[in-house]
């Protein structure tokens, strides 16, 4: 190599993890597990005690399959539904036939599953059609239950790097990848046989409507940096105008919870306290109904609890207040809101894009690996649709598994000595100006022009007006200024951002018709166009480094879905009488 | 300095009382999933330096001594 004195750390691996949250500790774990002799390495951008969406714990499995209450194909059925027929139906089986096997590896871990008098696991009906809601009244600990599993297995972890770009050989194999350190502002660059990225969603994309920027559904500290990279490194996306948008407690921006109130009691509710959607399971069709709601004579939206008994609220108020976002107690008891007596003022997120709840990401099949040989995509990221927190731990599991057969079988790729070059010298850029535009400043302006024109319902021209504006400011990205290595983080992360703020763009524009409900609400083309558009969008980069598009078939069906059951999704909305 | 001051009220506080973070202890900067909070070197005891907080509590929940108290941010509260 030609740049061997430019101070910069090395490391070789066989498998390189990206992103210790939840999906990216399975893969490790599982690579390792399935072949000890490897040297498998997790790196993470915080630190993997408490990183990713289930920082702080989940308070339930939402897609849980569990003999007895649904089969795989069952379940298959539904996703495929609830997706208005776009997916990928070998991944999500490749998921639903293993969700099981997890279950009872996790529940040998020390997870703890609710589980009923006889003690088998005592599954709740959210979904629209089936069963898989699986509480954890304790699922604060799940956290630390991955830890010593990674501990156990020797699985090497590096906290506080921030992977930036990935690298590749001259045949087009990943080669392993470059990252900074958030604390030293250090370049680490890491070869590797096999790389995993799982970074999460591409949580900061808008801007919440309070304004805050790190105030975000998602974990703020998933910017989409996995996804720009899966970009650059010529991997397809697919599906990105399948936006992320989620019913949340206004302000606050946490979760709401139906999926644990329900089971309850609770729901969702107008301002006159009544019901007006069938299901409150998160999907297109059900944020369609839940905005015009939010937005009609009958609004805003809550959660209602009120009707409910005292030790129900009480058991209630245990799991939420506890797990998941347990700041919320805090923050229902600064404005004097008490789920006996007050029901809970509900909005709509900022998009996003997080296959965990819709159906957007990396291009990945049922082994997920994406089309650059050896890198691999796996949990909010990778685009196996509501995914969820066990489709996360599923799925890195199983790109954990290919991923150490192929290391075992292959040697490490040479990467470009130039490509290493160009990365330098883009991280560098903050840190050597002295004066220009602070990180959070081109943050906000980047989140708040997504919010002005990306927001659905989606209008064409509001679509380009917005293009022009984010070419714009990708021209102020070398001006961007770190004073140090935390800013030099939060600059990257916005590079990012903007290449996440691109790609929503072309692709909704790309999509010339309706469909996902809100999620893809285009008022210049309103209607669902299935002659022309029952397919995926695949996003990738040119020749020239520029975005294009095309479609990809849906593949046959493993699972039939009968004609008669195909728009169940679309008649959410509970009638109300003339 | 090439920017302009922007005061924000820290949703993170520390009781330096309690706080052992001049004894070795670096327990909530490790957990912070925004990697915001820092020792600060002329008192011995950690603190908030970045506002960019997404109120999640790793950092009071897992404070050996109790010492942190994560408020909600002002914008939202």
């Amino acid at each position: 190599m030609a740049d061997l004195d430019d101070g910069d750390d090395r490391f070789e691996a066989d498998v390189l993890v990206i992103g210790g949250g939840t999906a990216g500790p399975l893969a490790a774990y599982k690579a390792k597990a399935a072949n000890p002799a490897l040297k498998v390495v997790l790196l993470e951008k915080a630190n993997v005690k408490r990183s990713g969406a289930i920082a702080i714990g989940m308070d339930g499995l939402n897609n849980a399959v569990v003999p007895g209450f649904a089969t795989p194909e069952q379940y298959v059925r539904e996703i495929t539904i609830a997706n208005d027929g776009i997916v990928d139906q070998k991944a999500i089986l490749a998921y639903a036939t293993r969700s099981f096997d997890m279950i009872r590896e996790l529940d040998d871990w020390g997870v703890k599953f609710l589980k009923d008098e006889n003690g088998d696991y005592d599954l709740k009906k959210v979904h629209h059609l089936g069963t898989y809601v699986l509480p954890m009244p304790e699922g604060g600990s799940v956290k630390k239950i991955l830890y010593r599993q990674l501990r156990k297995a020797q699985v090497l972890i590096s906290n506080r790097f921030m992977a930036t770009r990935l690298l590749k050989g001259a045949d087009g194999r990943i080669a392993g990848a470059i990252a900074v350190n958030s604390r030293t502002a250090d370049i680490l660059i890491i070869r590797a046989k096999a790389v995993i990225l799982a970074t999460g969603a591409a949580g900061r994309l808008g801007l919440p409507a309070s304004g805050y920027l790190w105030g975000t559904y998602e974990n703020p500290t998933n910017s989409g940096d996995g996804h720009a990279m899966a970009f650059h490194a010529g991997a397809e996306l697919t599906n990105l105008e399948c936006f992320q948008i989620n019913p949340l407690i206004k302000d606050y921006n946490g979760p709401a919870c139906a999926y644990v109130g329900g089971p309850f009691g609770a729901y969702t509710a107008n301002t006159q306290g009544a019901r007006f959607i069938e299901s409150d399971y998160w999907s297109g069709q059900m944020m369609l109904e839940f905005r015009k709601e939010l937005e009609g004579v009958k609004g805003p939206v809550f959660l209602k609890f009120d009707h409910l008994a005292e030790e129900t609220i009480s058991e209630v108020e245990n799991i939420l207040h506890k797990v998941e976002r347990p700041s919320r107690g805090l923050f229902h008891a600064g404005r004097g809101t008490d789920y006996r007596h007050d029901m809970v003022e509900m909005h709509i997120s900022e998009i996003g894009f997080c296959s965990g709840h819709s159906a957007s990401g990396v291009w990945v099949d049922e082994h997920a690996r994406t089309i650059v040989p050896g890198l691999y995509a796996a949990g909010d990221m990778a685009s196996v649709p509501h995914n969820y927190m066990l489709g996360a731990f599923v799925n890195g599991a199983i790109a954990g598994k290919d991923a150490a057969a192929l290391a075992g079988s292959t040697d490490l790729a040479d990467y470009d000595p130039h490509d290493v070059e160009t990365e330098r010298a883009r991280v560098r850029v903050p840190l050597n100006n002295e004066d220009g535009l602070p990180p959070n400043q081109v943050e906000y302006k980047i989140r708040r022009l997504v919010n002005d024109y990306l927001q659905p319902p989606k209008v064409t021209r509001k679509y380009e007006i917005a293009q022009r504006r984010f070419a714009e400011i990708r021209a102020d990205l070398p001006r961007l200024v770190a004073r140090d290595a935390h800013e030099l983080m939060r600059a990257l992360e916005v590079h990012s951002i903007l290449d996440c703020a691109d790609m929503a763009a072309a692709a909704s524009l790309y999509r010339t018709e309706s469909r996902w409900g809100l999620y893809h609400y285009r008022l210049d083309y309103p209607e669902q166009d299935d002659a022309n558009w029952f397919c995926h969008v695949q996003l990738f980069k040119d020749e020239k480094g520029a975005i294009a598009l095309k479609k990809r078939p849906v593949d046959p069906y493993v699972v039939p879905v009968e004609a008669t059951q195909k728009d169940a999704y679309h008649r959410l909305r509970i009638p109300t009488p003339a | 300095m090439p920017f302009a001051e922007n005061p924000s009220e820290f949703p993170v506080k520390i009781d330096h009382d309690k706080c052992i973070a001049d004894k070795g202890c670096t327990v909530c900067v490790d957990v912070c999933p925004l990697d915001v909070l820092r020792i600060n070197p002329e008192t011995g005891k950690a603190h908030m330096r970045y506002d960019e907080c997404w109120y999640c509590l790793p950092c009071q929940l897992d404070c050996p001594t109790k010492a942190v108290t994560v408020t909600i941010p002002y914008l939202l509260r």
